[in-house]
């Protein structure tokens, strides 16, 4: 390793008494991290935790997974697959005897949330694929959620039950109800603790109010309305309310033939319940304010970077169309994530973003031959970390990256399960663009593009981040001392 | 006529693009990318965006496009199926096979689920997996 070849350079070349084993240590620390670039605040040294998921190859269409979210404490973690399937883990809770790592998330619910449907009037399919899960916040003992598909949002309850009630007087245990003629003495029903059940139930299915594909839905601070956004329209919905949903954003032309982009992301502002964002597929966000007017069609502000004409192409349309739009958790940023960049926002400046971050810049010169595989069509999600100093996004290869905002450091990493032993601490990967490779380097041609990480996400308040590849559910932690 | 920017079929653009002042700004010549057929951001393609989904043969597409045809003969569905049924008629050997999935997914390993007649699920956790 470099890093070691430097260290014993340097020792040999000193006349001065040997360095003690810590300042050696430190040394092969600190030049290790120059020679890999590694970054990711305050150089967090991510360890694989756990994989969830089958081994095979083969992967059924059914197991791809489709969103991933975890809940405002951090303690559940929701998957939403292409089969309309949602499967929660919760977080174990921390092991005195086992100091050194945080609690493991194991199986806590599991249903099938939407089911293929078929829509007789327009003779199309609707998927049950999840295309988005957003959790509220706990209110009382259950946890709700809502899930959504092309077409059709629906508000889950996962409740447990621990008890029982036993001691009937006109049921037996079993349930057959007593002749009550057969009754010679009273008792009072008592409960009793029985194994730990977790019951999922529908309690709002919100239908029928989206004639173009949902591709985001975003719980207002208010917590009690939320917003649905499709190729062209948003709605404003109220979580009791399923047979009315307000229209506030219309892009729909009159003409169709006049159509010249479409949303692909929504959200509202995490603190000001009349603030939402949306984006579009020709790289522009637009800020609303539904206090301004009913139909938000006019924005309060357009964001949009002017294009840098040096790398005008045919393709500079597609690939400035944004995947994601995400807020920061303090509400002064927004991040979006497009073909090649992650780009933060200050939502008082609209004309320019404040930082853009490249994520595989080396794949330019490959639009070509994305754009006729399809690749060029992967919508990427991305996140924050808690305070808002790092943001992370998914790439090929099952790569992922994690961007710095403080030390302006970045890190490659690879969800494989070669790295399976826990508290191994993940080793950074680079790509080489062009020229020679150098060891442990991996060339643009040897990436598999079927193997891309769409979704990830970070626990809102540690250092642990959720990360799926096509069919597995890859969980990272900071190596804890 | 000069077609408005970011819409109509790229084909019949580059046409009109070589006689007017300006060329429309990211059209390429189609001979540089052949496969290529439709300009991005344009309606069409934009439309086939939105139009996700298989779609199904519709008698009442079929029956708009007999009329519209007359004496044309009916095409037959091609290698795409993406495109509005109206007029491509897909066969039955085109349709994919429909899958359904109503098994538990391999995130969840082992457990066992069971309906609850509200429409929902549970799953019973034994001591194993939650760990006593």
């Amino acid at each position: 390793m470099g890093g070691d070849f430097w260290c014993v350079f340097l020792w040999h070349g000193s006349n001065e008494s040997l360095p003690s084993a810590e300042a050696v240590m430190f040394l092969k620390f600190s030049l290790r991290s120059v020679f890999y670039g590694a970054g990711g605040g305050n150089d967090i040294q991510w360890c694989f935790s756990q994989v969830k998921g089958a081994v095979d190859d083969d992967v059924a269409e059914a197991d791809i997974i489709s969103t991933v979210e975890f809940n405002h404490s951090g303690e559940l973690l929701a998957t939403g697959d292409k089969g309309g399937r949602v499967v929660i883990f919760q977080q174990e809770q921390e092991n005195k005897t086992q100091s050194h790592s945080r609690g493991e998330y194991n199986v806590y619910s599991t249903f099938q949330s939407h089911e293929p449907e078929f829509d007789y009037l327009k003779s199309l399919e609707i998927e049950e694929k999840i295309n988005k899960i957003r959790w509220l916040p706990q209110k009382n003992a259950a946890q709700f959620l809502l899930s959504t598909n092309d077409k059709t949002i629906k508000l889950w309850k996962i409740s447990e039950r621990d008890k029982r009630p036993e001691g009937y007087n006109l049921k037996e245990e079993d349930g057959r109800y007593r002749d009550p003629t057969t009754v010679t003495t009273l008792r009072v029903p008592v409960f009793r603790p029985m194994d730990l059940m977790v019951e999922a139930s529908p309690r709002r299915i919100f239908a029928n109010a989206h004639t173009y594909h949902i591709n985001s839905i975003s719980i207002n601070s208010d917590y009690e309305t939320y917003l649905s956004a499709d190729d062209l329209r948003i709605n404003l919905w109220h979580l009791e309310i399923t047979d009315r949903s307000f229209n506030i954003v219309d892009i729909k032309p009159a003409n169709m033939e006049e159509l010249t982009e479409v949303i692909t992301a929504a959200e509202f502002h995490p603190n000001s319940c009349s603030t939402f964002v949306y984006s579009s597929s020709k790289g522009t966000i637009r800020l609303c304010d539904m206090r301004a007017s009913a139909l938000c069609d006019r924005h309060s502000k357009l964001f949009e970077e002017p294009e840098d004409p040096s790398n005008r192409s045919f393709f500079s349309e597609i690939i400035s169309s944004i995947s994601d739009v995400k807020f920061s958790h303090s509400g002064r940023y927004m991040m979006t994530r497009d073909y090649l960049s992650v780009k933060i926002w200050d939502l008082n400046m609209e004309n320019r973003p404040v930082e853009t971050y490249q994520v595989h810049e080396y794949l330019r010169s490959k639009l070509c031959s994305l754009y006729e595989n399809d690749c060029i069509f992967d919508k990427f999600e991305c996140c924050w970390n808690g305070s808002d100093s790092i943001v992370m996004t998914g790439s090929y290869n099952n790569f992922f990256r994690m961007f710095d905002r403080n030390t302006k450091r970045d890190i490659t990493l690879e969800a494989s399960r070669e790295n399976n032993k826990p508290r191994t601490v993940l080793k950074p990967r680079k790509v080489c663009a062009s020229g020679k490779r150098k060891k442990d380097e991996i060339s643009v041609d040897s990436l598999d593009f079927n193997k891309k990480i769409l979704h990830t996400a970070w626990h809102p308040k540690e250092n642990i981040i959720a990360v799926a590849t096509t069919n597995n559910l890859y969980i990272f932690q900071d190596k804890m001392n | 006529m000069a077609a408005p920017l970011g819409t109509g079929a790229f084909t019949e653009e580059t046409g009109r693009d070589k006689q007017a002042a300006q060329p429309e700004p990211g059209a390429e010549p189609k001979g540089k990318y052949p496969g290529l057929g439709l300009r991005p951001g344009g309606a069409e393609f934009l439309m086939r965006r939105l139009q996700k989904g298989q779609k199904y043969f519709d008698s009442g597409d079929y029956n708009m496009a007999k009329a519209k045809m007359k004496n044309k003969q009916l095409p037959s569905a091609g290698p795409d199926k993406n495109l509005v049924t109206g007029d491509h008629i897909p066969t039955p050997q085109d349709l994919p096979q429909r899958k359904s999935s109503l098994v538990t997914s391999k995130l969840a390993g082992v457990c066992w689920n069971v309906a609850l007649p509200s429409g929902g699920s549970c799953i019973l956790l034994g001591h194993f997996l939650r760990g006593s």
